[in-house]
């Protein structure tokens, strides 16, 4: 922690296509329509990563944190399983089922764990258990070179790898899953080595993070991070976006509207009319969260149980489009995107710069549609430059 | 030739000098010269001379070199553009290691026997390390921002940040449920370093505390006390309680916006300020309440304050004398140690650390301080950002640097390295028409900036000096602005202790890895 930076590991910058879709109402659909979507997305990919999320896949599991771990190295997969077994019961150990596929080269291996932290361990580390299986994936991805936990929550999981999305989604067998939450990224990194975990989605416990854009204020987020003991060793900008998800909502209890308008703050020039009460909220909020600002380009779709949010940085430097189909939410970075996944949406918007789109399981409404006000944040509504 | 008895070169005694019959060569700075074809016979550069090195005989100005200071106050008012200020030419025989100014002192010391003198910042070569460091700029893969069409912000807040934000739940949505530490609220991340009224003129004074009103930006009384007249700007001041406690009363403490503790000064680390009895003036001994002409050395440490332990008291006795309503800034000069020291004060309870550079200005030191002590800035930003991160406590304090910031982008560097803001002192003067002759000490500024002669500080109008400064700040700012912008941010936090956003050019390994920078050509 107390290094200079100057050693620390390259990261790559990218552009990208993102879709996703989620039921309000929690019904479990398979990857082939958000499949078919990040497939039309073809063009905003190079074919040097992709990946998905699904939540709701583990009905099984539900209360086990679900492990994918990649290895390229059979001493890696050593170590790593080692720090498993020290730490976790594991309920259950196994190959992540693929099917061989052309465009998928070279795999590592791939393995899933359904674990628990053992009780005592546990109880003498006094952590929420969160934050226990947190600490062990961190020291998995920073202590074991070769060995990459890409996916660590419940009930849902990531899958990623180089290549085209949709032959990942092949190669993963996504047909054979169920979720009611599905998000997908296509990428187009700038310069890359063929690198497995640093393809998206970003992942930390049931955080998963897809983004199109460059996080120019990366230098400053990954510091402000690293204060609070999170260590960026995926060698992307994209991972801060989860740790900062996970450090503000989780960890500080924000509300996700809020965690959002740290993200993509409003302007002074806003905050300054706003009423008293909520100006001092939202002043405090850029004094202690100045560092959390995520400036620069991105659209990016994150989710975690029981809901997912779509939202772009503050002047909307790069394309999100929203739409309704009955009780269905989809996100995509186009249009034809999402009439893909949907043919004939109801509704179909844009939403505006820093304006976070929200769907909650069991609730009709959008947070960010057209003609959703809310009393209690509408900082999404004031935030943005028109 | 030098008669050696130079009222413009002036030592400090400590003994009585032992006089030679005959006095040392000592060859004077600058040779004056009239173009008497030209002259005009105005005399305006024999009033125009504050260290009166000019004098009229026989019908034409002429000239003491000796006490020529080259601060070219009287070429600046020659209607006729007669007079040159050149380089003394006199030759003396080059020597690598004996050079001029070594000569040049050590004669002086020979003759005085005592401490020499300066004023003004550190002007030896040592390297420049803002010059060996390039900031990062967008192309394709993220596009740079517009700073002429999309908002820029540089609104700047200092003061301790509490870790998290609390909420409670109203009818209404969530409140704030923490309690924030006073904060200052400052438009651009750019304010006037401290400079007391007696080492600078009140005109001088009235024109920084005017232009911080204005940009909405604080100033600084220095240790000399409030005057009266600057009441009015006082909720823009931070107001400083040094070693000499010169002019400190509870009414003093309370009209500030925020309060700082002096402990030292990037100019003298380890001594106290230094005001030359001639500058004393009735008024000036007034606001400092200390006796007309006396010297005012104050003391190399604040004598309540022998440890940290002492320092958190004095922090938390002026926190209690002003209602824990102001934060309260310590400044200390760069020395080997301020890593472990910036992080001592911050846990102190000091909720602004001001960094002071080894090259940063002063009204009067002892020449061998100011030139041989203390660190770089970059190299104590950077160390002390650093390790407040490592010890998780970088949110509780604003951290500012200065001492030599001489543009725009020198600003944007050291907020890169992680400063909060930055502090502008010799910068402010230059804009006041200072030309650095470094004769600050002598209390006879031809421009009316560090003097107390009212025949030479009425020379200073404070509504031209204030709009003079304004000007330069908002110059900065919008060079800050595109900066910014060609960066891709929109917001000062984002580069705020950004460091990936710079490289290194030229600087040895082990330098560039204590900054916290990579080389040039090492990518993303």
């Amino acid at each position: 922690m107390s290094g200079p930076t100057y050693d620390r590991g390259n990261r790559m910058i990218s552009g990208c296509g993102l879709s996703a879709m989620m039921s309000l109402t929690g019904e479990r659909v398979d990857g082939r329509a958000v499949k078919k979507s990040i497939a039309l997305l073809h063009d905003r990919s190079n074919g040097l990563g992709g990946g998905f999320a699904a939540y709701g896949i583990y009905p099984e599991h539900p209360d086990h944190f679900a492990l994918h771990i990649m290895y390229y190295t059979p001493e890696a997969q050593e170590a790593a399983e080692a720090i498993l077994v020290e730490h976790f019961d594991i309920a259950l150990d196994e190959r992540l089922p693929t099917r061989p596929h052309p465009a998928i080269v070279n795999p590592p291996a791939l393995m899933r764990y359904f674990v628990l932290p053992r009780p005592l361990l546990l109880q003498e580390s006094g952590l929420p258990a969160e934050d226990f299986v947190l600490q062990k994936v961190m020291k998995i991805n920073a202590e074991v070179s070769d060995a990459f936990v890409f996916s660590s929550g419940k009930n849902m999981g990531a899958f990623k790898a180089v290549g085209y999305a949709e032959d990942i989604a092949d190669f993963f067998r996504l047909d054979e899953y169920h979720a009611y939450i599905w998000i997908s990224h296509g990428r187009f990194p700038t310069n890359t080595p063929g690198w497995w975990a640093g393809a998206h989605p970003f992942t930390l416990l049931d955080w998963a993070v897809v983004h199109n854009g460059e996080i120019s204020s990366y230098g400053i987020n990954r510091r402000y991070l690293e204060m609070f003991g999170y260590q960026c060793t995926m060698r992307t900008d994209t991972e801060v976006m989860a740790y900062l998800l996970d450090l503000l909502i989780r960890k500080h209890r924000l509300p996700v509207e809020l965690a959002c308008d740290v993200l993509a703050a409003p302007f002074w020039e806003q905050i300054d009319q706003m009423p008293e009460e909520r100006r001092a909220l939202y002043r405090t909020l850029r004094q202690v969260y100045g560092s959390a600002l995520v400036n620069g380009p991105f659209a990016i779709v994150f989710g975690r149980q029981g809901e997912m949010v779509g939202i772009n940085d503050r002047i909307k430097l790069r394309p999100l489009v929203a739409a309704r189909k009955d009780r269905n939410l989809y996100l995509s970075s186009e249009e034809s995107g999402i009439r893909a996944m949907c043919p004939d949406p109801d509704l179909v918007w844009t939403p505006r710069a820093g304006q976070p789109v929200i769907g909650r399981l069991g609730s009709d409404v959008v947070v960010g549609e057209p003609g959703f006000e809310s009393a209690a944040m509408g900082a999404g509504a004031a935030g943005g430059v028109a | 030739m030098s008669n050696g008895n130079n009222d413009n070169q002036k030592v400090r005694s400590v003994h009585t000098a032992r006089h030679a019959r005959t006095p040392l060569y000592r060859p004077h700075d600058f040779q004056w010269r009239n173009l008497s074809d030209r002259c005009a016979k105005c005399k305006r550069c024999v009033t125009q001379c504050g260290f009166k090195a000019i004098s009229w005989q026989d019908n034409r100005p002429v000239t003491d070199s000796t006490k020529c200071v080259g601060c070219h106050r009287c070429e600046a008012f020659c209607p006729q553009e007669a007079i040159v200020i050149e380089p003394n030419a006199q030759y003396l025989k080059p020597h690598p290691l004996w050079t001029e100014a070594h000569r040049k002192n050590l004669w002086l010391q020979a003759e005085t026997g005592g401490v020499l003198l300066t004023g003004m910042g550190n002007d030896l070569p040592y390297p420049v390390l803002w010059d060996h460091l390039l900031l990062d700029a967008c192309q394709v893969t993220n596009p740079s921002i517009d700073p002429l069409r999309e908002p820029m912000e540089l609104r700047t807040f200092l003061g301790r940040k509490p870790d998290m934000v609390e909420l409670e739940w109203g009818e209404s949505g969530p409140r704030l449920a923490t309690t924030v530490a006073p904060q200052l609220q400052l438009e651009t991340p750019i304010y006037f370093a401290a400079m007391s009224y007696g080492a600078i003129s009140l005109t001088a004074q009235k024109s920084l505390a005017m232009a911080a009103e204005e940009l909405g930006t604080m100033w600084n009384t220095g240790e000399g006390g409030l005057h009266e007249d600057l009441q009015p700007y006082a909720h823009r001041a931070f107001v400083q309680c040094a070693s000499g406690r010169f002019g400190v009363t509870s009414d003093y403490l309370n009209s500030g916006a925020a309060l700082e503790i002096k402990i030292g000064q990037g100019a003298k680390p380890g001594i106290g300020g230094h005001l030359p009895g001639e500058k004393v003036s009735p008024d000036v001994s007034e606001t400092r309440m200390i006796p007309v002409g006396s010297d005012a050395i104050s003391p190399a440490p604040q004598h309540d304050i022998y440890s940290i332990e002492d320092l958190r008291q004095l922090i938390y006795a002026l926190k209690e004398a002003t209602n824990y309503e102001k934060p309260v800034s310590v400044k200390v000069a760069a020395v080997h140690n301020i890593a472990a020291i910036a992080s001592g004060i911050t846990r102190a309870g000091a909720d602004i650390i001001y960094l002071d550079g080894f090259r940063g200005g002063t009204g009067a030191a002892p020449t061998v301080i100011r030139d041989h002590l203390g660190l770089p800035i970059e190299i104590a930003l950077a160390v002390v950002d650093e390790r407040l991160r490592a010890e998780r406590i970088r949110n509780q304090v604003s951290v500012i640097a200065a001492g030599g910031i001489r543009s725009s982008a020198d600003a944007a560097k050291a907020i890169a390295l992680g400063a909060d803001a930055v502090a502008m002192g010799t910068s402010a003067l230059l804009a006041l028409g200072c030309t650095l002759c470094q004769r600050c000490y002598t209390g006879r500024c031809s421009w009316g900036i560090t003097t107390q002669d009212p025949a030479l500080t009425r020379r200073l109008d404070p509504y031209v000096g204030s709009q003079r400064l304004i000007n330069l700040v908002r110059a900065w700012s919008a060079e800050l602005e595109e900066i910014l912008g060609a960066m891709g941010v929109n917001a000062v936090e984002s580069l705020r202790g950004s460091r990936e956003r710079l490289r290194a050019v030229g600087l040895d390994e082990q330098t560039a890895r204590i900054l916290g920078v990579k080389p040039a050509g090492i990518g993303a």
